[in-house]
């Protein structure tokens, strides 16, 4: 054997974390916090919309969380938590001045580049308008190269809401079209009750020059997926972050397989055209 | 492969110089790891000399079947494949990653290094096994340190298979029943009424030196012709068979087809396919903590798609029945193991059906959803 046909070493400085001060924490729902972080290098929060680290929590182990947003003149990054198993819990939970562990930021983002001077589209039920809402930001940051702005977005219940502060900033400019929807109202809610998809009665697409970035349940982005073919999107520009379990974020525990493609090195984000044979099946 | 001028010399080994072989490589630094016999089970560990060998045993095989058995000659080498692969010794079952003490400090364990391991008895659908493993963990752009460390050092002793087993199908994935690359030796084992010797082939440099080294003679002709005659006769010999002509897309396009639910009601999701595969490769990471909760380590350990916990997200498994779990298993090694690292991910070993403890044969499998696929269309 020759031992240059067999690669370099890493090392397993791969899996070594780098830690992080807590600095602040928002309840966003009963079970749901924005946890903003400022890691202890201001490099370290370099990172492209759609992006995740791998988030350590002492004695219990490491998750997959996409950053929901970012400081960068404060050196702060956020992340969006449910708590809903032991990990996920303990980051949602974690107390101001307390370490949480980081590595990454790893994964392909959304095309903000490609979708240049296109009309953009962007759907997300639920926490899934976490990985989306540096995405917005983006574009509002940069809203001259972008055409008509469109934000879709749908929880349970009002309760579920998310980012509350920033649908009111959304919402009062004329320069984005941001329609919100619940499944079920309550005695104060004004706004339109029912699924995400049935929000794109609302709205009229330009099939040739829209982009479209979803996030959510896979069954909401499944059906929001036909709602945008039936307005004549192309697979090609509609793009979905999917999620899978993750032990490593780097393509060595290989569990993130969706069909051909590993969620943490070929994704999260995906366009339709590269999934579209595994996207609409249950179980794979 | 190191180019050397004698590269396809023939060497003749009788089973003393066998013996030598180990002793020359154990006293140039290596652990030399073979195939023993352990609870009835042929295993590989490390080995002192060729007696420690399965000499005169034979394994026999079936779905779900597997026993050994006395072969009446004296042959080193007169079995197939057993429940281990090298991927024990190349990519450890558990591997300690990191200590994280409770003030903070993050010490990153080390990869024993360049451990100089002698592998001895590879088989043909090992070796293409071992070259799956380079391309996927060495391939990029991520390399896994723990392989690469334990890829470093490592000299290859491949054995030919004269006498494919029951399950053996590596026929039809083309990856034996002979070597072709990526070996320092390869042995052919010729056992007759009144001889007993091997014919190996040098595949490197150092493999030529070794055998020079231990005085072994250049082969006859008529040696090789009978190693030759042996190996011939081995192509004749498979019972099992895999058509793979145009497999991934059959399996593409059946991945609602109704064989998976049949399989799912004999399937245990037990995981000993994937245990047992020479190419499956995913790993969970565990934290372990003691009592004292002074220090968190975090440990790599094999994992299988068929653990409930595998798909877990927010709340649940993605894949919680065992249809999606096998489906998931079997067009990744026949299907999308392809469009991930341009080659198949099976290499016809057959120990997932011989260790699946309800026998269900991958072979099968893909024969009847080829089959139903033609009554499909014929309708």
């Amino acid at each position: 054997m020759t031992e240059q046909s067999l690669g370099v070493a890493t090392g397993l400085e791969t899996f070594k974390i780098e830690w992080c001060r807590v600095v602040g924490r928002v309840k966003e729902t009963p079970d749901t916090y924005t946890i903003r972080v400022r890691p202890r290098r201001r490099g370290e929060i370099a990172f492209e919309p759609g992006q995740f680290n791998m988030i350590y929590a002492y004695g219990v182990g490491e998750v997959p969380i996409s950053i929901s947003g970012a400081l960068p003149t404060e050196g702060m990054l956020e992340y969006t938590v449910r708590g809903v198993g032991p990990v996920t819990r303990a980051i949602a939970s974690a107390r101001i001045g307390s370490r949480l562990g980081l590595r990454g930021p790893f994964g392909r983002g959304w095309p903000l580049r490609e979708a240049e001077g296109q009309d953009i589209i962007i759907v997300g039920g639920g926490i899934g308008l976490a990985p989306l809402r540096p995405a917005i930001q983006y574009i509002i940051n940069n809203r001259g190269k972008y055409g008509k702005f469109y934000i879709l977005y749908g929880a349970r219940t009002p309760a579920d809401l998310l980012y509350k502060g920033d649908l009111r900033v959304w919402r009062g400019r004329l320069d984005i079209q941001l329609l919100v929807t619940v499944d079920r109202g309550d005695e104060k809610w004004r706004g339109y009750v029912g699924v995400v998809t049935t929000l794109f009665k609302y709205i009229r697409l330009e099939p040739n020059s829209t982009y479209a970035f979803v996030c959510g349940p896979e069954i909401m982005m499944k059906f929001t997926v036909q709602e945008l073919r039936n307005q004549g999107l192309p697979d090609e520009r509609i793009f979905i972050s999917m999620e899978r379990n993750m032990k490593c974020g780097v393509g060595l525990c290989w569990r993130c397989q969706f069909g051909p493609v590993f969620v943490c090195k070929d994704g999260p984000v995906f366009s339709l055209s590269e999934i579209s044979n595994f996207f609409e099946r249950r179980e794979m | 492969m190191e180019e050397s001028a004698g590269q396809n010399s023939h060497y003749f080994l009788d089973s003393l110089l066998i013996d030598k072989l180990i002793s020359a490589l154990r006293g140039l630094g290596y652990s030399v790891i073979g195939p023993v016999v352990r609870e009835d089970t042929i295993v590989y560990d490390e080995i002192e000399s060729a007696s420690q060998l399965p000499v005169g045993v034979k394994d026999k095989q079936g779905p779900g079947y597997y026993r050994l058995e006395k072969r009446g000659d004296e042959a080193f080498f007169g079995f197939v494949v057993g429940p281990f692969s090298w991927k024990k010794f190349l990519y450890p079952p558990r591997v300690k990653l990191l200590t994280v003490a409770k003030n903070g400090e993050v010490s990153i364990h080390n990869v024993d290094e360049g451990k100089k391991m002698a592998f001895l008895g590879v088989r043909a659908c090992e070796l293409a096994a071992i070259s799956i493993f380079d391309r996927v963990m060495l391939g990029g752009p991520y390399v896994d340190p723990v392989y690469s460390a334990m890829r470093r050092n490592i000299f290859i002793i491949a054995v030919n298979c004269t006498e494919p087993g029951e399950n053996c199908f590596c026929l039809s994935t083309g990856t034996g029943p002979e070597v072709s690359s990526g070996y320092d030796i390869s042995l052919t084992e010729v056992v007759s009424d009144d001889a007993h010797y091997f014919v190996a082939k040098v595949g490197s440099s150092r493999g030529k030196s070794l055998l020079e080294h231990i005085g072994a003679r250049g082969a006859t002709s008529e040696e090789i012709s009978e190693a030759a005659v042996r190996m011939e006769r081995s192509h004749t010999l498979f019972r099992k068979k895999l058509d793979t002509d145009g497999l991934k897309d059959l399996l593409y396009k059946n991945l609602e087809s109704p064989v998976y639910e049949e399989i799912a009601e004999k399937c245990l999701a037990c995981a000993n396919c994937t245990l047992v595969c020479p190419t499956c490769f995913c790993t969970t990471v565990e934290e372990v903590t003691g009592l004292s909760g002074d220090a968190a380590e975090r440990w790599r350990r094999w994992d299988s798609c068929f653990n409930i916990d595998f798909s877990y997200i927010h709340g649940g498994p993605i894949r919680s029945s065992i249809l999606s779990r096998y489906r998931q298993w079997f067009t990744h090694k026949f299907a999308t193991w392809v469009d991930q690292f341009g080659v198949m991910g099976c290499v016809g070993c057959g120990r997932c059906i011989t260790w699946c403890p309800v026998g269900i044969d991958v072979t099968e499998v893909a024969a009847k959803i080829r089959q139903r696929e033609v009554e499909v269309s014929a309708t």
